[in-house]
């Protein structure tokens, strides 16, 4: 359990602040940078922007599970039983964000068939996907 | 971590088969801790629901408020200054997370002095973060009329210059390029969006009318943000009572190493650790 002396989990500490603190001031730096607001002229393509301010912060998490929390001192069976159910979510962010960019294409596809003219239905008459306008 | 090995962890090394009577702590964590972590989890998860219903309605929609433009007020009267006050708060709750961190170390040294002024600041912080959350909320909802309903928050998708009440071009601060963000006001409750004249692309020369922003992003904000300064509030009622009960000497009775600091440390972290995502979606991307 106990791997630092006082003195040393003192400093750790320190270091570790300093750390996360350097480490938000870029990701805000390379926000306003990226997009163009602090100079004119420069600005990077979104994928790289969000990729490394994304990196950034998963470096921040590590840190404060890891050395915050001392995950770093915990049995590795509590790591893993604490840290493996959350790798679950990797799926749940893909497949949603997935599904969104879905729903942004199909917006064009609903107003297109929203202007078309509405085919006459006749009441009772057999639903044929064919000849009825598919709003999907 | 601790230096001060304690009682109940030095038994654990010594489970001569005796694992079914109830002696052995399972992962060698006591089982306020082990529960902490796994009620954490099951946070975890509430919190990546919230934030990945964020993210499908992100991606699914054309255009989204800039947070540069949105969040670009300080207290005092600063305008234009994207990213400041939020950045500030991040900092707050940082350090205070540092705080919480030396007063677990002084509660593993009994240090009960330690303890209390360390805590007593982590407190703080997690105050002065409410505080500014309240002040950022008020202005979102008192002056820029942001409510979970509608956004007056919007982004232009084409350049073009706007025209005032009777169809002339304004002439000050009149053209605009394609991406500029734009703040819808209300006059006399009631909201005026400005016309303008599209000058590039397919829809040039025709007249358009200012909308307010994807209608997701006010209810997604507040609810998120919110229930992650629900999580602060609770936090700082939390350390009120053990903060309390430290300085009347209740835990230094136990010799564990003020292991009840260490659990509220863990969640007071987690809520840092919350932040970091909430920060990076809302604010950064």
């Amino acid at each position: 359990m106990a791997h630092l002396t006082y003195e040393e989990s003192k400093k750790s500490a320190m270091r570790i602040i300093i750390i996360l603190g350097i480490i938000t001031i870029c990701e805000v730096l390379f926000a306003l940078l990226g997009k163009g607001y602090l100079k004119e002229g420069i600005e990077f393509p979104p994928a790289i922007l969000g990729g490394v301010m994304i990196i950034m912060s998963v470096v921040k998490a590590y840190l404060i599970i890891f050395e915050f929390m001392h995950m770093k001192y915990e049995a590795p069976g509590l790591a893993k039983s604490v840290l493996l159910p959350t790798l679950l979510l990797v799926w749940g962010v893909i497949a949603f964000t997935w599904e969104g960019s879905d729903w942004f294409k199909r917006r064009d596809k609903i107003k297109t068939s929203n202007e078309q003219p509405v085919k006459d239905v006749k009441v009772g008459s057999i639903y044929d996907p064919a000849t009825t306008r598919n709003i999907g | 971590m601790a230096t001060v090995e304690t009682a109940a962890h030095s038994d654990t090394h010594d489970m001569s088969g005796d694992s079914w009577s109830g002696g052995a702590q399972p992962f060698k964590a006591s089982y306020g801790k082990l529960m902490m972590w796994y009620f954490l989890v099951s946070d975890a998860f509430t919190f990546a629901g919230f934030l990945i219903s964020y993210g499908a309605l992100r991606f699914s929609m054309p255009t989204w408020p800039v947070p540069d433009f949105v969040f670009s007020t300080t207290p005092f009267n600063g305008h234009g200054l994207p990213l400041v006050f939020v950045t500030v708060m991040t900092f707050i709750l940082l350090a205070s997370s540092f705080t919480m961190v030396r007063a677990v170390q002084e509660g593993h040294q009994e240090n009960k002095r330690g303890v209390v002024k360390w805590m007593i600041l982590t407190i703080i912080g997690g105050l002065m973060f409410l505080g500014c959350q309240a002040w950022e909320w008020n202005k979102l909802i008192g002056e820029e009329h942001m409510t979970i309903k509608q956004d007056p928050f919007g982004t232009h998708t084409e350049a073009g210059v706007y025209l005032a009440g009777d169809g002339h071009y304004v002439e000050e601060g009149d053209t605009f390029k394609a991406g500029e963000s734009y703040l819808v006001h209300k006059h006399d409750g009631e909201w005026a969006p400005l016309d303008y004249k599209v000058t590039e692309g397919a829809d040039a020369g025709i007249v358009k009318s200012q909308s307010l922003g994807p209608k997701a992003f006010g209810a997604l904000f507040f609810f998120i943000t919110g229930f992650h300064g629900f999580h602060v509030f609770s936090g700082v009622l939390i350390m009120l009572i053990v903060t309390i009960n430290a300085a009347t000497g209740l835990y230094s009775k136990r010799k564990n190493g003020y292991e009840m600091i260490e659990k509220v440390g863990l969640y007071w972290h987690f809520v840092d650790l919350v932040w970091v995502f909430v920060f990076l979606l809302f604010y950064l991307l």
